[in-house]
């Protein structure tokens, strides 16, 4: 009897993450996607067909007939979506490896130090939290603005004459989004470097060496899966950012989280709205469903 | 005023809005207004007046409150949209209820120059009354123009739209609103077209007649022109006449030497109107009345305006507004200028998404 007992609770365990799923991430995607079939009208909510249950089956068959993948045609039709797809992924991409270039030193010197002071180290990273995202966004307004305390300081210093425009930039944006996201590359390399064995570069350094050496043949190789967990919590939400390039960037960056705002918001057009995100999501996904993969295999094949 | 973007702050601050308990007792009505958009201690006397609290939120840009009225249950009881393109489609998706005017005695005090320019939208004003209206124009920094151009007053268009006049003033920083159905129609009407024009070729013209100009346009941005001509940062902006008016007097107050005026071009400009409507699923549809009626109480609207800068729809009120802003023909328009004003008017879907398109390729250069 106990033994069922604890067979139907290890079940239930399973099954809770697999309803989480079902509920937060399958159940939006199915409405988004059927959103992203359906047609323009203006009405509340401004998009046919919309599905009542109380209609009964044959209205439901009869909206099904209704939906059309137009949208996903309309996407091809004009190249803005295409550019601003690369752009993001561009974006995304160079703020990706500008935080992992910043966040791996940071990581690495936590798993150095002594352990006392891990503890605080890792608190002062997770420090920033405690502020409201949006609030730490509005203070790289008043640190980079034209005069703002960046430039104050610099022409305070003498080492400029007149201001510098970062605002406004690309680059305003790179500022922002490692700023915004290191402490999810910190973290997850911390997480695997302190885990690692670092007899093992002692031993490298004993066999003849050298500290760099060590470091690229033992330590990088060690951390890949930190630098890959890192990466991803980076790179996939810097894709679709918004606030960011909204706030601190210029009008000129033409970026994917932009454009589904105007279809949505400008325009109105849910449908499309919809299917820019759907394929945001086919174009942010396959590629890291077939890299996993390739990392499961590669790890089968190591063993 | 259709002020666009920051979207995260809007919505961040409309998550803290919670329903509030319905009793005898407790009487409440939601308010969903504009950022910066009423003197607060209006609110506070209209609790004190009817015992009604008021749960006050806002918004800064009508696509936020578009998309919350079209999702259905907003929660909230009164709302003010602008009223073209945005309030027009609104009360054609059926998003709003009609007023019941035997609770709006203090209609009397509304002006009918504005009321009749509002039926086109909504045909006797079945639906919003007025709360406040304006222009899109040009706000400048007096001395820096005087420099740069060598004018003392801007009177034209030709300021914004004349590639030569603007490499002029690029160094010292243009803003344009980052608003299509603001500025396009502003650009059609200088060239000579319907402002309201849905003609492929007219638009591709204001188009390019934008972009050959955008090299010197520093920015695209609905909100930031306040701040940065108050501080003396930029020298020209196109903007919403009560937003210049705001940034004159925080220049005023910071005694920072920078004199900021408002010109109404004379080719005309757009004028708007945002009112107040009562959502079709409200809650506290007395409640809302009653507020809609104390907002329309002349020394209310009175004191309303002269917090704003910006010109209301209500006759009676006008004795009550400080001279200085109901004298200034830049706020309140005479006659001449009057006739010279034009509004626009929504446009269908496929319209609406060449106007995006266009705008795109005028803020990103794609």
């Amino acid at each position: 009897m106990n033994r069922l007992v604890s067979a139907i609770a290890a079940r239930l365990t399973i099954i809770a993450p697999y309803l989480w799923l079902l509920v937060f991430f399958l159940v939006p995607f199915l409405i988004v996607f059927k959103i992203s079939l359906s047609t323009t009208v203006t009405a509340m909510p401004p998009y046919t067909p919309v599905f009542d249950l109380a209609e009964g089956w044959a209205a439901l068959v009869e909206g099904l007939r209704d939906f059309t993948h137009e949208n996903y045609l309309w996407l091809w039709d004009d190249p803005l979506y295409v550019n601003a797809y690369l752009n993001s992924v561009r974006l995304a991409a160079i703020s990706t490896a500008l935080t992992l270039l910043i966040g791996y030193p940071m990581a690495y010197a936590m798993a150095r130090a002594p352990s006392s002071l891990r503890a605080v180290l890792l608190m002062l990273v997770i420090l920033p939290f405690w502020t409201s995202f949006l609030i730490r966004v509005y203070a790289w307004i008043g640190i980079l603005r034209p005069e703002g305390l960046l430039n104050q300081f610099l022409f305070f210093l003498g080492v400029i004459d007149r201001p510098l425009v970062i605002m406004g930039t690309d680059t305003a944006i790179y500022i922002g989004i490692v700023y915004s996201y290191l402490p999810f590359m910190v973290l997850p390399l911390y997480a695997t470097l302190e885990k690692m064995d670092f007899s093992l570069i002692e031993a490298a350094q004993d066999l003849g060496c050298t500290a760099a050496g060590a470091f690229w043949k033992i330590t990088v190789p060690l951390s890949v899966p930190g630098i890959i967990a890192g990466c991803m919590l980076v790179f996939i939400p810097a894709v679709g950012e918004f606030v960011i390039p909204d706030l601190l960037g210029g009008s000129q960056t033409l970026m994917i989280g932009r454009t589904l705002w105007n279809e949505f918001f400008a325009n109105r057009d849910w449908p499309v709205a919809s299917a820019v995100a759907i394929v945001l999501l086919l174009v942010l996904v396959v590629p890291i469903m077939f890299f996993q993969q390739a990392q499961a295999r590669a790890q089968e094949r190591g063993r | 005023m259709k002020k666009l973007v920051l979207a995260g702050a809007a919505l961040s601050s409309a998550l803290i809005l919670t329903a509030a308990p319905l009793s005898a007792q407790d009487r409440v009505v939601n308010v969903f207004n504009w950022s910066d958009y009423i003197d607060a201690s209006i609110l506070e006397d209209f609790t004190e007046q009817t015992g009604i609290r008021v749960v006050y939120d806002v918004y800064d840009s009508n696509e936020i409150l578009e998309t919350r009225l079209l999702a259905g249950s907003s929660g909230y009881d009164v709302v003010v949209p602008t009223a073209s393109p945005f309030m027009a489609r609104q009360i054609e998706a059926g998003v709003y209820q009609p007023l019941d005017k035997s609770k709006l005695p203090n209609l009397e005090n509304m002006w009918d120059m504005v009321s009749s320019r509002v039926a086109t939208y909504d045909p006797d004003n079945t639906f919003s009354v007025n709360y406040m209206w304006g222009t899109v124009g040009i706000g400048y920094n007096v001395a820096m123009i005087q420099e740069a151009l060598g004018v003392d007053e801007i009177t034209s268009w030709d300021v914004v739209f004349d590639p030569e006049n603007m490499q002029k003033l690029a160094s010292c920083g243009v803003y344009f609103l980052d608003s299509p159905t603001d500025v396009m129609p502003v650009a059609l009407n200088y060239l000579g077209h319907d402002p309201n024009s849905d003609d492929q070729d007219e638009m591709t013209a204001a188009t390019d007649l934008i972009m050959s100009v955008r090299p010197s346009i520093r920015r695209f941005h609905s909100s930031e022109y306040i701040n940065a001509l108050a501080n003396g940062d930029i020298c020209l902006a196109i903007g919403w006449s009560g937003d210049v008016f705001q940034a004159a007097d925080r220049a005023e107050e910071a005694g920072n030497g920078v004199e900021v005026a408002y010109a109404i071009p004379e080719e005309g400009t757009q004028m708007w109107f945002d009112q107040m409507a009562i959502p079709a699923d409200a809650q506290n549809v007395e409640e809302a009345h009653e507020f809609l009626n104390f907002i329309m109480d002349p020394e209310v609207a009175a004191r309303a305006t002269n917090y704003v800068y910006y010109p209301n729809g209500n006759l009676a009120s006008q004795e009550f507004i400080e001279a200085e802003i109901v004298e200034d023909t830049a706020i309140y328009p005479d006659e001449e200028t009057l006739a010279n004003l034009f509004t626009v008017t929504p446009k269908d879907q496929r319209a609406q998404r060449v106007l995006t398109r266009n705008w795109t390729r005028v803020v990103t250069g794609q």
